[in-house]
């Protein structure tokens, strides 16, 4: 429901990480997506285009790398996977467990096209 | 291609400003709630019952988020409780700066439990860290007993559930069993209350358990 601005905090990045005059080369804003991050990628991708159209990132579009929820049992050290949130240890019913991973909303690397590709 | 390697939380401004309030927190030896559901499961109510068996023996603060109108605060101001209304004007979720301004306009002397009353919604405040201690969810019988495995990441994130107007489950078609076994399943240290608003059934537990925790 917030991916309007959330949206809006990926442009602002983009736009500190990238000189000025080479935000126009961008081209690919990879962004690391648990499951459980609280944003749909479709959605995200629309508002990015919606929010980016007529600046100079209008070229660039998201692109999500997807990573699962998992958690970790503290009783036997095995760790599992799910997509529906269970944090019960489905080996031995265990109920100490740790989050390793599923929440992250997190922009790893901004693709840009260089002046060579572009002149070829 | 060139690639800049970046690796920045897209929400790392609003967690900056949760620190911030958590430390502000811990220096005023405030414990901080965030209590968060979907509309209407009786966040106020719960608050309204909480304040009123505190008698103002423990001094609480409130910070109310609402989409829209200040009816909420209202309720508040009865228990001669501080309180701010934050209006999101259509957000969906309280962030950390809104409650960091919010702060500004409440008088904390003397107050040692802060209780913030979040958006009514059961997605998107589950990942705005506010620098609460903890997130209490609650979940009424009216919404049916499934509510937790439909949305998984409040409760994975809360502490403690808070299962309200349990005076309806001869009317609805909702198992106190299996609502507090799916929530479990979620998140199995959650600490689950039973309360009635209208009874008060199970409103002396949750508030002495409340009570406990700010006193630590
Ligand atoms: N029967 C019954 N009704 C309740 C109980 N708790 C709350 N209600 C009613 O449920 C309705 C919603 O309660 P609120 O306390 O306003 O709920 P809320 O979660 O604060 O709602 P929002 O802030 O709008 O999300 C009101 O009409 C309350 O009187 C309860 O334990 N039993
Ligand atoms: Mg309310
Ligand atoms: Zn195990």
């Amino acid at each position: 429901m917030h991916e309007l601005s959330v949206a809006q905090n990926i442009c602002d990045i983009v736009q500190q990480s990238v000189p000025k005059n080479e935000l126009a080369d961008v081209r690919i804003v990879r962004v690391k997506l648990g499951t459980f991050s609280g944003v749909v990628a479709d959605s995200l991708d629309f508002c990015f285009s919606a929010i980016s159209a007529e600046t100079p990132l209008a070229k660039a579009h998201l692109e999500f790398e997807h990573i699962p929820f998992a958690v970790r049992c503290n009783h036997c050290q095995k760790t599992f996977e799910n997509d529906i949130g269970f944090m019960v240890c489905p080996e031995c019913g265990g109920a100490e467990t740790v989050i390793l991973s599923g929440r992250e909303l997190q922009v790893t690397e901004i693709e840009l096209e260089n002046e060579e590709e572009k002149t070829i | 291609m060139s690639v800049i390697t970046v690796e920045r939380k897209v929400l790392e401004k609003n967690d900056e400003i949760a620190r911030r309030n958590r430390a502000m927190f811990s220096e005023r030896h405030l414990f901080v709630i965030n209590l968060v559901s979907s509309p209407g499961s009786g966040k106020t109510s719960i608050l309204e019952r909480t304040l009123e068996y505190f008698n103002k023996r423990v001094k609480v603060a409130v910070i109310e988020g609402d989409v829209q109108t200040d009816f909420d605060a209202q309720r508040i101001a009865r228990y001669d409780a501080p309180v701010v209304q934050i209006v999101t004007n259509g957000g969906c979720h309280l962030d950390a700066k809104l409650v960091e301004d919010a702060l500004g306009s409440l008088d904390l002397s003397g107050v040692k439990l802060l209780i913030i009353e979040n958006v009514g919604n059961l997605v998107c405040p589950s990942n705005y860290d506010l620098g609460e201690a903890m997130k209490v969810v609650v979940a009424s019988t009216t919404e049916g007993d499934d509510k937790p495995l439909k949305y998984p990441s409040m409760f994975q994130n809360a502490s403690v559930l808070i299962i309200n107007k349990i005076d309806l489950l001869p009317y609805v078609n909702c198992s106190l069993e299996t609502l507090r076994n799916n929530a479990l399943k979620i998140n199995p240290s959650l600490k689950v209350f039973e309360t009635s608003c209208t009874t008060k059934s199970g409103i002396s537990e949750w508030c002495s358990w409340l009570e406990q925790n700010t006193n630590r």
